[in-house]
Formats: C-alpha cells, sequence, structure tokens
C-alpha cells in the first residue's frame, strides 16, 4: 500500500474514542459538596441522606478504631477503609438482606451491614473461625486469593436463576487490581453468558497494593472491559454515596428483572496503606497525589449538603463517633472472649466423614486438648 | 445385567443421579448437545433437559466457581473438566476453594461437587491430555480423590461421589473408556468412596495398583502363576483417602509387596502407600518394598508413550525380584 493512503480500518480512531461512552462519572453532588443533579438529591428525604451520613461516619469510625486495635496488637491481618466509605456504604444499602455477597478483604463495614456483627469482623481479621460463621447466611467470607469471588458470582447468580428466586441477586466487590485477573474476565463472562442476576462493583481506589492503576491496563476506564461480555457497565463518583447508591439500585433492579449482570466501577481513593501489616505507601506515592483525593472526600461533601439543609451539626456528628466507638471497643470484647480454638474441630471440619486418618488424628488432638 | 463399557457405565451412573435428585446437575465444554468429547454424557441433556445437562464457556476456573456459586444455593453440581491437564487452569477452584470451603465455614455449609475428569495415558492423545496428577489432588485435604479400574466400580462410585457431601475428584482413565466391558447391574448400586478391593486372591505377593495398572498388574499375575507365583492383586480406588486396612491386612499374609502406578515415581501415591506400609507393617515384611512407577520425566510424546508408561512386564519384573529378594 503506497504511503499516505487510506487505510482499510482506523484502529488509531478506534483507540482514541473507544473509552468515550464510560468516562463520565454519575454524579449528583460534587467534590465542592454543590448538587449537580438536584433532581436525583430530590428523591431522596432528609431522613434517607442523615441516614446515609451515619452510615459514613459509622465506617470512618471504624476504620480509625481499628487502626488502633491494630496498633495495640489486637488485630490481625485488616484492610483500611478510610475514602471508600460512599463507594461501600452506597452500594451496600442498595441491595435487600436475601441479596448474596461476595466480599473480598476491603469489604468487612459492607459485610457488617449486610448482616454480621463487628465482634464478628473483628474476629475474622484475628484469625478465628467464628468470623466466617454470619446471621444472615447470604454471603461468604472475604475472598482473599483475588478473582475466586468473581467466578463464584457466576455460580451463586446462575443458582438464584435456576431457583426461580424473583427478588434476589448476587453482589461482589474488588479492587481496580483484581480486574486483571483472568478470574474477572471468566466470572463476569459466565455470568454474562447465562444472562443471571450480579452486580459487579470494582472499587477502583487508585492502588493494587504499590501499582498504580494505570499499570494495571491500557484501558482509559475500567468500566469499559465489561463490553467485552456485552455486559452495560458505568463509572460513578465513588466519593459521592448518593450516587452510587442511585447507581447501585439501578443495576440491582435491571439484574433482578432477568436482564443479565452489571458492573459498575467506583472511582475512589485508599487514604491509609494496603493493610495493617507494614504497607507503607510514602514508599510510592506522593502527598500531591494524595491531597486532591483527601479534599474530595465523601463525608465533607455530604456534610455541606446536611448543613445547608440544617439537619446535621458537628456536634451531632461528635457524639455518633463517641457512640460508635463504644460499639466498636463493646464489639472487641466480645470477639477477645470467643473460645479458643480447637485443632480436633478443624480436623472434623474438614470431611463430612473423616477419613480413617483424620479420625485417628482427632483421637490425637482431642487427647492433647483434654490436658 | 447388561455388558456394560467403562464409559457407558458412567453414563448410567450419571443418568440414575440425575434421576434420583433434582438438584444434581451436569456441566461442562460440549457435555450438553454433544453429550461430551467422549460423549459421557450423551443423551442426557435430551432426557433431562437443558436447564439440567448444559454447555458452559470454555474456561476452567469459571466451571469451578460455578461449581462453588451453585453449592452455595442449594444445588448439587457435577461439573466435568474435559482432560485432567486442564485442571490447572481451575487449581484455584478446587484446592484453593472447594476442598477448603467447608472447614473455612466451621463446618456449616456443604459443597457437594463431583468434579469429573479423564486422563491417563495410552490413547496417543494431544500434551496435557494423558497427564497423571492425582498427585497435586491428594495431597489436598478435604478433597476426596477415587478412580476406578473397571465398568462396575465405575457405576457405583459416580454414584457414591455425588452423593457425598464431601467435594470428589472422579478421575476417569481414557485408555478403559471403551476397552473393557463388564457385567453392570442396570439398577442403583454403591461402591464406597475409602474402600481398596482385593481383585485377585493371593498367597505370595501383594501387588497395590490403581487404574489402568490395575489391569496390567492382573496380567502380570496371570503370568507369574505359571511359575506359581501366587499374586494377590489389590486396587485402591480411592486414593484419598488410602483404605490401608485392605491392604495391611494383604501384607499379613504375603508378607511382600509392591506398589504400582502409572503417574512418574516422585511424590506420587505409590510413595504414600510405601511409606504407609514402612511406618505399620515394616515388621511383617520380609523383602523391600518394590515400587513401579513411571520415569520422571514430564509426560511423553505421544509417540514414545508406550515405552514410559509401566507394564504388565515391568510389574511381573519387579515382583520377581521382590519375591526372589
Amino acid at each position: 500500500m503506497a504511503n499516505g493512503s487510506k487505510q482499510i480500518v482506523d484502529f488509531a480512531k478506534i483507540k482514541a474514542t473507544m473509552a468515550d461512552p464510560y468516562k463520565h462519572p454519575v454524579q449528583v453532588i460534587d467534590r465542592e459538596g454543590k448538587v449537580v443533579d438536584p433532581d436525583t438529591l430530590a428523591k431522596y428525604s432528609d431522613d434517607q441522606l442523615v441516614d446515609f451520613m451515619k452510615k459514613m461516619v459509622w465506617e470512618r469510625t471504624l476504620h480509625e478504631q481499628t487502626m488502633n486495635f491494630s496498633r495495640q496488637g489486637r488485630l490481625g491481618f485488616y484492610a483500611p477503609t478510610a475514602g471508600e466509605e460512599a463507594s461501600e456504604m452506597g452500594s451496600v444499602t442498595a441491595f435487600k438482606d436475601q441479596d448474596f455477597l461476595l466480599p473480598a478483604y476491603r469489604d468487612l463495614p459492607q459485610m457488617i451491614q449486610h448482616g454480621t456483627t463487628v465482634a464478628k469482623g473483628f474476629l475474622w481479621s484475628k484469625g478465628h473461625v467464628q468470623g466466617n460463621q454470619h446471621e444472615n447466611p447470604n454471603m461468604l467470607f472475604p475472598q482473599i486469593i483475588i478473582g475466586a469471588q468473581y467466578v463464584e458470582t457466576a455460580g451463586v447468580a446462575l443458582g438464584i436463576k435456576k431457583n426461580k428466586d424473583e427478588d434476589r441477586v448476587a453482589f461482589v466487590y474488588t479492587g481496580d487490581g483484581g480486574t486483571s485477573q483472568g478470574d474477572w474476565y471468566e466470572g463476569v463472562n459466565f455470568t454474562s453468558a447465562f444472562q443471571a442476576p450480579a452486580v459487579f462493583f470494582v472499587q477502583n481506589n487508585g492502588w493494587a497494593i504499590s501499582v498504580p492503576r494505570y499499570k494495571q491496563t491500557g484501558a482509559e476506564t475500567l468500566a469499559q472491559k465489561a463490553v467485552a461480555m456485552g455486559v452495560p457497565s458505568v463509572q460513578v463518583d465513588g466519593m459521592d454515596i448518593v450516587a452510587v447508591h442511585e447507581v447501585s439500585k439501578a443495576a440491582r433492579e435491571f439484574a433482578v428483572a432477568g436482564n443479565g449482570p452489571v458492573v459498575i466501577e467506583t472511582l475512589t481513593y485508599r487514604y491509609g496503606a494496603h493493610s495493617s501489616a507494614g504497607d507503607d505507601p510514602s514508599r510510592y506515592r506522593t502527598k500531591e497525589e494524595e491531597k486532591p483525593w483527601f479534599d474530595a472526600d465523601p463525608l465533607i461533601r455530604m456534610r455541606k449538603v446536611l448543613t445547608d439543609k440544617g439537619v446535621w451539626s458537628q456536634d451531632q456528628e461528635d457524639k455518633l463517633v463517641d457512640e460508635y466507638k463504644d460499639e466498636f471497643k463493646e464489639a472487641m470484647k466480645e470477639a477477645e472472649a470467643a473460645p479458643a480454638q480447637k485443632v480436633s474441630d478443624f480436623l472434623k471440619w474438614t470431611y463430612n466423614v473423616p477419613t480413617p486418618a483424620v479420625k485417628k488424628q482427632i483421637a490425637e488432638f482431642e487427647a492433647k486438648e483434654s490436658k | 445385567m447388561a455388558k456394560m463399557t467403562y464409559i457407558k457405565a458412567i453414563t448410567s451412573g450419571l443418568d440414575q443421579v440425575l434421576n434420583d435428585d433434582p438438584k444434581t446437575l451436569i456441566f461442562g465444554e460440549d457435555v450438553g448437545k454433544n453429550g461430551g468429547v467422549f460423549r459421557t454424557t450423551v443423551g442426557l441433556q435430551d432426557k433431562y433437559g437443558e436447564d439440567r445437562v448444559f454447555d458452559t464457556p470454555l474456561a476452567e476456573s469459571g466451571i469451578l466457581g460455578l461449581a462453588i456459586g451453585l453449592s452455595l444455593t442449594g444445588w448439587r453440581p457435577i461439573p466435568e473438566i474435559q482432560f485432567m491437564g486442564f485442571t490447572f487452569e481451575a487449581m484455584d477452584g478446587i484446592v484453593g476453594q472447594l476442598a477448603r470451603d467447608h472447614y473455612r465455614f466451621g463446618g456449616q455449609k456443604n459443597f457437594p461437587v463431583t468434579v469429573r475428569t479423564p486422563f491417563g495415558g495410552g490413547t496417543h492423545t494431544a500434551e496435557m491430555h494423558a497427564d497423571n496428577l492425582e498427585n497435586y489432588f491428594t495431597s489436598t485435604p478435604g478433597l476426596r480423590v477415587v478412580t476406578p479400574a473397571n465398568p462396575y466400580d465405575a457405576k457405583g462410585l459416580i454414584i457414591s461421589a455425588v452423593e457425598s457431601d464431601d467435594p470428589v475428584l472422579f478421575m476417569e482413565n481414557l485408555k478403559l473408556y471403551r476397552s473393557m466391558k463388564d457385567e453392570v447391574p442396570d439398577e442403583k448400586y454403591t461402591v464406597p468412596l475409602d474402600s481398596a478391593k482385593v481383585v485377585r486372591e493371593g498367597t505370595d505377593v501383594t501387588i497395590v495398583a490403581y487404574s489402568a495398572e490395575v489391569n496390567e498388574s492382573l496380567t502380570a499375575a496371570d503370568a507369574l502363576a505359571k511359575d506359581n507365583i501366587s499374586a494377590e492383586v489389590i486396587d485402591l480406588r480411592s486414593l484419598s483417602p488410602i483404605d490401608t486396612d485392605t491392604i495391611f491386612a494383604s501384607i499379613d499374609k504375603t508378607h511382600k509387596v509392591v506398589v504400582v502406578q502409572e503417574a512418574q515415581r516422585m511424590a506420587g501415591v505409590g510413595a504414600v502407600v510405601a511409606s504407609d506400609i514402612a511406618e505399620e507393617k515394616i515388621m511383617s515384611l520380609d523383602a523391600p518394598i518394590g515400587r513401579v512407577a513411571a520415569p520422571d520425566s514430564v509426560y511423553p510424546f505421544a509417540q514414545a508413550e508406550n515405552d514410559w508408561i509401566p507394564n504388565a512386564d515391568d510389574i511381573e519384573a519387579k515382583v520377581r525380584e521382590i519375591v526372589n529378594y
């Protein structure tokens, strides 16, 4: 082909425009606390908005208290959640008790909202089996090997469809790094192939431990990845709880109606370390990068909206923080009072019917444990 | 009672469990309309509908994710991994998740999944089809691993596997699929998941084998009988757990043992059997434990397969060595 002649396909143009439908994050309240979508906000009563704020204060206080507990050596692995309150509380509150939650390790706050106790969350962190046994049976334990929760979501969603449960969906979380896993693609694709009811959340908090979002993929948005599987998707301002909630509710309705899954990318930020186990963000990111995100804080903007409405005050918030702190301290006491675990129990739970070798080992450990 | 191939016996067992329990589901690559690449599930979609017997997209990790999620919503899944070499793509699903999930819930939830997968050498397949990968799975707590060596056990074991509330890896030997026929009852019966079987009685030496090597061992036993060497042959059937009672009872009688496997020698099932015997029965032995296994190379290119897989001659030679020790 001669130089300058027209190519049969313009890949440069395709590449430059392919993210266009996905890079307009849904927003109701902007970072200054200005209401940019008053019609949507008008759908919410003051009580509902105050409740959103309370849940975010609850999650922020939980974060701060768990950091204290971690410093005191009273927790095990714990993934800090500050910065992600709007993303986490805005989404989980769009689901019903019968919906099935498949969390990852940064999703303890959603699990507690969905029907377990703070004490169970602490027990999970401390490494106790009771941390996996929840009041609401419609949830899995937090997934540690990122990606597995996605393929398992496909199974839960297909099971819901086969059971003909009409008002029930699966919902699942991962982060930006999680979308690089093959399992992420397989999970969304299987759910799409079966047109099963699921909502896939990608909490894009900018960092997979120390690897920034832009190093995960050449794709401009993570939301656009869903198009390859024939799944509708959207970006949402993950620091705006009303926007996250509204989008999550719409996604649930869409899935429940038999239209197949939805992918939601929430744009948020991990204020703290990856985990309480020695990660130091100053090794890989700058204060200059952090500042605009801290300024976009979900609590600051909601506080402004509610204060303007005259339904929130700093005094009220301070009292709440104290109440929540007391609640978390009580929960820690409860967690610390949990009975010691027994290896003989671990052996009993390995199989439904113990194998002969395991039976022998149960007897050995029971003898040791009774001493 | 009808004469049935190994593969037909598995189909018959699957038919039985689909009929007995409306919560059972068969799924995997090509298992629906096509009835599987070997026709193991042939006719089952027509009989039970696409809701119960269905094709999945081509992704093994996704297939295991489906199985686990379906268990969480009350189903009894029977996924197929088309060839055992492809289980590598589902390793997290089987080993990292499925096998541990009952434990992780402190026993509160069951994951009654039966993963069926064909394996075994001698049919000149493409790479990653024939490998004996059982040792990756027999070292996994929470997972049962069984493999039948004949049509009768194939039907009885697949029914037990599906009815078990523990996850089971059910390994189907490719070479045996159509190479042998047995009397197999039409009605339902089960073979226990954790028991070995004496398939030939003898007094001079015990041969412990599984899957296709059971037949090789029986051929060797025939040859040995001509020289008045009476070999007892044990089919393990279950690779995890191993039924040591049956093995030990035989050794108390013969005082000599040869352990046979098609897999490479390194860290295999045979090594576990040999160490169990050494631990409990060394004083009952009057010769070293003999081992027959494939050499420690990667699974061979198809043309060289028959030079690599241990056969009846190899077993016979090893037994003579142990008997004449």
